[in-house]
């Protein structure tokens, strides 16, 4: 096989905006798995099929009104959680099969499914566009700076909230931020791998380097490196076997992830 | 002395239950007060109104002369070191990770190897927190709540599930803060052995105040210890 893969302009944009989102999905990620919000990105991403199919209906740029549904979703689930006591696995899980529900009806009143449905539940990388990869760019950016800015805060308020409230820190609008960032982050990694493979992003190159690192930092930049090695290759394998990018994507990181299980687990049995 | 704290008049009423009625004391600069009462004494309650965590009493709470409702800048003074902390048990953090959390200034970063040297945990600083025991994650803490230069250090139950080795010495850290160190340490506690050799000051709570004052004239005086000990008893049988 060549490299000839590497000159198609496609490609670039495909490889550029897939290093952008694993970057993105590994760092915000791994406060959402600390915080034990795991399944948080996958209940966004479904409320955000809402979204899609919203502006699809009406005839918007489907991504902007899945941003806007899922930037809301993120902040109610977290006021449902804060105001009437419902554990955060069942306000995600409400919000989960609505934002489905929502969507299954819309789709049903404009005439059934299309292809662009298809290619916002399991993502169309190759497809993304120069204004595209410039947002994802963008949205990465600030996305970062904020993380970098308030880092300490951040993860303290993951670590301990009440000791982290005691330091003065307010971990409140600390709480909404995360939220709110990850609603962006969800909606912006779509086009990587689509609406139903979101939270694997989020989730497994985490729990692997969290195996791994010692400390925070090195935690995420482990993290991070796995995330991009999947990416990347899962977009040229795909492209080069003929298969579906998001499912290569989250299958070599499961790999990465069962491989680590693995080593870990022969590590134990020989100090045994 | 400068009254550092001073609680007046504190009441909490939870839904079913009054859990502070009406404590009043102070703590002047350089005491060391030990805060003893059974479970359910309201000790925890007491020290979550003091820290801001619980805003609905009755009553005021003064740090340094001015009321805690105003300002929350005092909290800057205070280090704090919770019952049992609680935080995921693999949560990828080093020892130096977790007590650089809570610093206030980039200037005081200087202060954390001294520290952790201090404490006996020098060598532990690149070890994931989860994987020390229950005594070192105990001094970690303490590193944690001493990192920003505190005026007071504010300890809920902190021996609680710890061995006898560890106890001993976070107890000679403990002397060593507040003689050298000139720190103000307010401590509840359920060993009164330990009160008694550490603290200068009693305070004896359940639900009310019944006894503060100096920590001679509350172990010199029987009758007042019998009756702490009848009451916890009583409160002990009743949990069993």
């Amino acid at each position: 096989m060549s490299l000839e893969i590497l000159t198609f302009s496609f490609m670039h944009r495909a490889l550029i905006s897939g290093v952008a989102i694993a970057i993105l999905c590994s760092v915000i990620g791994l406060f959402l798995v600390l915080r034990r919000y795991s399944l948080f990105g996958d209940a966004i991403a479904h409320s955000s099929f809402g979204g899609i199919a919203l502006g699809l209906l009406a005839g918007v740029y489907p991504l902007w009104t899945a941003y806007g549904v899922s930037l809301v979703s993120a902040l109610l689930i977290t006021r449902i959680k804060e105001k009437f006591n419902i554990s955060g696995d069942a306000s995600v899980a409400v919000l989960l099969s609505s934002g489905i529900a929502v969507g299954l009806v819309i789709i049903g009143i404009s005439g059934g499914f299309t292809v662009d449905i298809f290619s916002f539940l399991f993502g169309s990388i190759l497809l993304v566009s120069v204004n595209d990869t410039i947002l994802i760019l963008f949205l990465t950016g600030i996305i970062l700076i904020v993380v970098l800015l308030l880092y300490r805060q951040i993860l303290y308020s993951t670590f301990n909230e009440e000791q982290a409230k005691v330091s003065g820190v307010p971990v409140e609008k600390i709480n909404y931020l995360i939220v709110f960032m990850a609603g962006i982050t969800v909606v912006t990694s779509i086009q990587l791998v689509g609406v139903l493979l979101i939270s694997a992003l989020f989730v497994i190159p985490n729990v692997t380097a969290i195996m791994y690192g010692k400390g925070f930092k090195q935690t995420a930049i482990i993290s991070i490196t796995f995330s991009i090695f999947s990416v990347v290759t899962g977009i040229l394998i795909s492209y080069i076997l003929n298969i579906t990018p998001a499912g290569t994507i989250v299958l070599l990181s499961i790999a990465l992830f069962a491989g680590t299980m693995g080593i870990k687990s022969t590590k134990l049995l020989s100090k045994n | 002395m400068l009254n550092i704290v001073e609680i007046e008049h504190l009441t909490v009423q939870y839904p079913d239950v009054k859990a502070l009625d009406d404590v009043s004391f102070t703590v002047k600069e350089g005491d060391f007060l030990g805060i003893i009462g059974p479970n359910g004494a309201g000790k925890s309650t007491l020290f979550a109104s003091m820290l801001g965590l619980n805003t609905k009493y009755r009553g005021t709470i003064k740090f340094f002369g001015q009321d805690i409702k105003k300002s929350k800048n005092y909290l800057k003074e205070i280090g704090y070191v919770p019952q049992k902390p609680i935080f995921e048990k693999n949560f990828p953090a080093t020892v130096t990770d977790v007590v650089k959390m809570s610093l206030q200034k980039e200037s005081n970063e200087k202060n954390i190897d001294n520290i952790l040297q201090q404490l006996w945990i020098h060598e532990l600083r690149d070890r994931r927190i989860g994987e020390l025991s229950g005594g070192q994650q105990q001094r970690v803490f303490i590193a944690k709540a001493l990192v920003n230069n505190p005026k007071i250090l504010i300890l809920d139950e902190p021996v609680t599930g710890i061995d006898q080795q560890s106890i001993d010495l976070f107890y000679s850290i403990l002397r060593e803060l507040n003689s050298k160190q000139k720190i103000t340490i307010i401590w509840s506690s359920h060993d009164l052995d330990a009160v008694n050799q550490l603290a200068n000051h009693v305070a004896c709570l359940n639900r009310t105040l019944f006894f503060h004052g100096e920590s001679d004239e509350f172990f010199q005086n029987d009758d007042l210890v019998k009756q702490y000990s009848e009451a916890s008893m009583q409160e002990h049988m009743h949990h069993h």
